[in-house]
């Protein structure tokens, strides 16, 4: 394999963050051949990016406003040709722990151009951190689910998400405006997102804050049963018999 | 109001002290019930008792404690146990007034007076009792190790994170990194010093100006703060590092979470006697924050206004319209008082400052504020 510089993105929200690391990378590029692809000032801002340039490392730092460092790795997952992580922290004694823990890769800042470099090396033999790792890391969670379409990341805001279906092999997610595909497990994410998402149904999530109310039907066989009428959707989904506790439960947070 | 007692240290409270006169008001009251249910017991006769009782004692009770008040300051330079005496003679004057006041209108029965003057001797060693037994359970030893264990730490989130931005200004610009690292010299010179005493609002108004500028320095456009500080009465002493801690939380959960610029505003002002803070920032909701963190500043803040100020210092917090804010309101006060009030204890660490300790003298009133209300930077 020829080689080919490494190419470099820096992601911090405080712009003297990212110039001293790029300080800190032009100091390196003498010992090894590398290129800043770009910079970002936010999770979304690097994934835009990313769609354009491609990178091998991304250098993110981990607490950012909107999307952390950490929610920006999950992302970063879904592109066709992954980057390699490496996270930046100025202090988070935690976090740190569970990086050792999981054998993440992360520099402290203040950097030292040495442990720089000696991260930077390693890039290559490196592979992307897969999602279950990440997930053991402690942070916020998630304010986006990310699904690929036609080779991109697309982003889905949690607060805009309506209700989670799982079908076949993946999870239908519906907002208000349109549906789409993701690869996730049901569970995790009900655990994850514990308490916006209720289960109404063995394969359904459905936002608390989108449920307009129930309604009693009566199938073909006379059986009775609930239906979650929805905000701004016309679809309704069906409540199981073993979830229909949730009808009163969410019945007197409403009143 | 003191009985000479060694085995208790006499300390008379600061009477001028809201806490300390709402104290003395209930403990007369309850001993007042008290020696009514001594006389009288049955029950639906003993409010009658106790009313009757009241009927002396209270208007006894209000001449005094406007006496102790006017002369608050002058009792507290008096070195014991002269004004705890002093004290003892103002209750025995004011009950003989009071009793000969009641007597030139209602005849008195026999030993009234004699009565009367027990009671009271009886209710001021109460209270010198318990006033001296305050005094050394805040101070010096237990007071001031509450308070330098209270004393407000920095995030090291903050520090490393200012480091670095001083780090990114070096190549680029070396001014401004010298600028900054002497402000952040100054910033950690105040917060490892011994902060048990008050200072100038003023120096804690630049020691929140040097921190704001270091954040700034890394926040850029996304932080922005609104001084408001016209009618700051500059020279009241305050607890340091009483508005310091509270921009740090403004700024770790009022303006990092959010990428978009958000304004930091401090208004400090005069009132009634008291000086006011309020700071406001905007309210994020936020994802696995750690908001106890903020909780924990607030709650420390609260404990030392106490520790300084009793009841007369306060803070709230409230959120209204996605505006988060702090109220602090603490008493005008010009001339220090320490705040376990141990001036005997400054006195046996020489050489620790040149000048003779100043006695715990309260400010002279508003008069004196008005004339200073100029506000010290722009």
């Amino acid at each position: 394999m020829a080689d080919a510089p490494l190419r470099v993105m820096v992601v911090d929200d405080e712009a003297p963050a990212r110039r001293r690391l790029r300080e800190l990378l032009d100091d390196c590029a003498g010992a090894l051949p590398l290129v800043v692809v770009g910079e970002a000032a936010s999770g979304r801002e690097a994934l835009d990016l990313l769609h354009t340039v491609s990178a091998d490392l991304l250098l993110t730092d981990i607490h950012m406003p909107e999307m952390s460092g950490l929610e920006l790795a999950r992302h970063v997952l879904k592109l066709p040709q992954p980057p390699v992580v490496i996270f930046t922290t100025a202090h988070d004694e935690y976090a740190v722990q569970a990086f050792e823990v999981n054998a993440v890769d992360y520099l402290m800042k203040p950097v030292r151009v040495q442990r720089l470099l000696a991260a930077l090396e390693k890039v290559p033999h490196l592979k992307p951190v897969p999602a279950a790792r990440l997930d053991q890391l402690p942070g916020p969670t998630r304010r986006f689910l990310s699904v690929t379409e036609r080779s991109r990341v697309v982003l889905v805001p949690v607060e805009e998400i309506v209700y989670l279906k799982a079908e076949l092999k993946y999870i239908t997610i519906r907002t208000t405006q349109r549906e789409y595909l993701l690869e996730e497990s049901l569970t995790r994410l009900e655990e994850e997102f514990a308490p916006r998402f209720v289960r109404v149904h063995r394969n359904c999530l459905v936002a608390r804050d989108f449920v307009r109310g129930f309604e009693r039907r009566v199938g073909d066989g006379g059986d009775a049963h609930w239906e979650v009428l929805l905000r701004d959707v016309p679809e309704t989904l069906p409540v199981s018999r073993r979830q229909q506790f949730i009808v009163r439960e969410i019945g007197r947070e409403s009143q | 109001m003191i009985i000479r007692q060694d085995t208790i240290a006499l300390e008379l409270p600061d009477f001028r002290n809201l806490g300390t006169i709402l104290r003395i008001v209930l403990a007369v009251n309850a001993l007042t019930a008290v020696a009514a249910l001594v006389r009288e017991s049955q029950l639906d006769l003993w409010a009658a008792q106790w009313f009757e009782i009241s009927a002396v004692v209270e208007p006894h009770l209000m001449v005094q404690l406007v006496v102790l008040y006017a002369i608050a300051p002058w009792l507290a330079r008096q070195p014991q146990p002269a004004g705890a005496l002093t004290v003892v003679a103002i209750t025995l004057a004011v009950g003989l007034a009071v009793h000969a006041l009641f007597a030139s209108q209602i005849p008195q029965p026999p030993l009234a007076l004699l009565r009367h003057e027990l009671f009271a001797l009886a209710a001021c060693a109460v209270l010198i009792g318990y006033f001296g037994l305050r005094a050394r359970a805040l101070s010096p030893a237990i007071a001031e190790s509450r308070l330098q264990a209270l004393q407000a730490r920095i995030r090291p989130h903050f520090l490393f994170n200012s480091i670095n931005a001083v780090l990114s200004l070096i190549r680029s610009d070396p001014k401004q990194a010298e600028t900054a690292l002497v402000d952040m010299a100054d910033l950690f010179r105040v917060l490892m010093r011994d902060n048990r005493e008050l200072v100038p609002l003023e120096d804690e108004i630049e020691l929140c100006r040097q921190y704001l500028a270091l954040e700034k320095l890394r926040l850029t456009d996304r932080l922005n703060v609104e001084w408001h500080l016209n009618s700051m009465p500059a020279g009241a002493l305050v607890p340091p590092l009483v508005l310091q801690p509270l921009l740090e939380n403004a700024v770790y959960h009022g303006i990092e979470p959010s990428s978009a610029p958000g304004v930091v505003s401090i208004n400090i002002f005069y009132k009634g006697g008291e000086v006011h803070a309020i700071l406001r920032n905007p309210y994020q909701v936020e994802g696995g924050r750690h908001h106890a963190g903020n909780k924990m500043a607030l709650a420390n803040i609260r404990e030392r206004l106490q520790l300084h100020f009793d009841a007369e210092g306060s803070l709230e917090s409230r959120v209204r319209d996605s505006v988060y804010e702090v109220h602090i309101r603490m008493p005008y006060r010009t001339v220090k008082t320490a705040p376990a009030r141990d001036a005997a204890d400054e006195r046996a660490k020489p050489g620790r400052d040149a000048t003779p300790p100043r006695p715990p003298v309260r400010p002279e009133g508003p008069e004196l504020a008005r004339g200073n209300t100029g506000a010290p930077h722009g």
